[in-house]
């Protein structure tokens, strides 16, 4: 995507009999799920059903219990695989740093040579309406603006694969609309986005396929179209209702 | 003597800018800047690597950090002279009875205090910052600098803390230095050989001076602290 010549692709992604054991509790289990190369995935299902984790283990925070989770450039270093990814979280982590210096810091870490960190970083901030604050401590922004730089510090990393977790579960409906914009731009890039909510709406205006995970297992995986006008299972048709299950 | 005539004297002293005062004062001011400076730059680091790392023995060195916090300076006077004395096995440098001994009996005060703090900041802090820290590519070793500048304000207590023990304590430098005029009499060994002589407007005044002094650099490293947080959030 963007500029940067990819001979090789990232995608898809793979995960093969997954489970994800803590404490003695199965937190996931036989997950089989293929991420094709491009489009919007939504993750849905109640609360402890496992997004967050799914994440996790796709973005390679955590490592399996048994099963694969594998790229289409497997063969590549760990470092390598990482650097093409990037996360979004509910709740930004920031630095103790300037918003700018933020940016800096993540394209330090991805080996951004010195000299082109600024650029890149002002480039980014500008891209999502964060410019005039550059200068400005991260960790006093305004809940919307700290999730609108972890986007703009996403966005400078330029990776083939964002994942969002519940990126909008704690902003205003102003916040929600940048940050779904933010979305869509990634997406015009070509970015696969894999993204949670608890917001219906969203994933209707967002997904373009579905999973719903629940009690530790993909109960469903389809089509946007399909899942919210003819779910397969009961439980997804009363998700969808909301209606609570569990 | 009386102790308010003592005092008026130490006061005169002080603002006289008595030669043997001021040399006292710098002496003691160079040897525990210099001590701290070099503790907290051994210590920040390795106090920032014992809260990232995870290996064999990490408890019992964690439990040993924390209690070197308490090290008797004495005790660490002793071990450092045992090591500088001329059957000591760094003996031949012939660093006993100088300054420089008196640098490194107190880094060794510092250090712990010093490192037992950081690998506590910077564990809650990484702790808060793993997930991203981990999704940006970062490695436990890369995270050290990160967390370092991140904990800066929470980390300069430490620092200070270390600077308190350092200009306050009497037994280590006693014990290397051995208290000779004009080349390792520091405040603290001053105002113990002056009170045993009877001269209590000199330690009187050396002991004003050595409070005004922790007073003023606290007083700038809260102020320092507080306007950076209020500013950082």
């Amino acid at each position: 995507m963007n500029d940067m010549a990819i001979s090789e692709r990232l995608l898809p992604l793979q995960l093969n009999d997954v489970s994800f054991r803590h404490r003695n509790q199965t937190l996931l289990q036989d997950i089989n799920l293929q991420l094709g190369v491009s489009g919007r995935t939504v993750l849905l299902g109640p609360n402890g059903a496992g997004k967050s984790l799914l994440m996790r283990l796709c973005h390679g925070l955590l490592d399996p219990t048994s099963g694969t989770v594998r790229w289409a450039l497997d063969n590549r270093s760990w470092a390598d695989i990482r650097q093409r990814q990037a996360m979004v979280f509910q709740r930004p982590v920031l630095l103790r740093r300037s918003a700018l210096a933020n940016i800096r810091h993540a394209l330090a870490l991805h080996g951004v040579k010195r000299s082109e960190r600024n650029t890149l970083a002002m480039a980014a901030l500008d891209r999502f309406g964060l410019a005039s604050l550059s200068a400005r401590p991260a960790r006093v922004l305004s809940g919307g603006e700290q999730q609108r730089l972890a986007l703009a510090r996403a966005w400078a990393l330029q990776p083939e694969i964002l994942f969002l977790d519940e990126p909008t579960s704690a902003l205003d409906p102003a916040a929600v609309k940048a940050v779904e914009d933010a979305v869509a731009a990634f997406q015009a890039l070509g970015t696969r986005i894999v993204m949670s909510t608890h917001d219906m709406g969203q994933a209707r205006r967002m997904a373009d396929d579905v999973v719903f995970l629940l009690r530790g297992r993909v109960h469903e995986h389809a089509p946007a179209s399909t899942f919210f006008e003819s779910p397969q299972t009961p439980e997804a048709a009363a998700f969808i209702r909301g209606e609570l299950i569990w | 003597m009386s102790g308010s005539g003592s005092f008026e004297q130490a006061l005169n002293l002080i603002f006289s800018f008595d030669p043997a005062l001021m040399e006292i004062i710098a002496l003691s001011l160079r040897v525990s800047l210099t001590a701290v400076v070099i503790a907290a730059v051994l210590a920040l680091p390795v106090g920032a690597a014992i809260a990232l790392f995870r290996f064999p023995g990490r408890g019992a060195l964690v439990t040993v950090l924390n209690a070197l916090m308490g090290l008797p300076p004495v005790v660490a006077g002793l071990m450092v002279y045992l090591l500088l004395s001329r059957a000591g096995p760094l003996g031949s440098l012939g660093l006993l009875f100088t300054p420089t001994a008196m640098v490194v009996a107190q880094t060794l005060l510092v250090f712990p205090i010093v490192a037992a703090l950081s690998r506590q900041v910077v564990e809650d802090l990484w702790e808060e910052y793993r997930e991203q820290l981990q999704s940006l590519g970062c490695n436990r070793l890369r995270a050290i600098p990160t967390l370092l500048w991140d904990a800066r304000f929470s980390l300069i207590t430490g620092v200070l803390a270390g600077f308190g023990r350092a200009s306050a304590e009497v037994g280590a430098v006693l014990i290397v230095g051995g208290n000779i005029d004009g080349v390792t009499r520091m405040m603290t060994t001053a105002i113990a050989l002056e009170t045993s002589k009877g001269n209590l407007p000199l330690a009187l005044g050396l002991g004003m001076v050595l409070l005004l002094l922790v007073a003023i650099i606290n007083a700038a490293a809260y102020q320092m602290g507080e306007s950076a947080k209020r500013r950082l959030g």
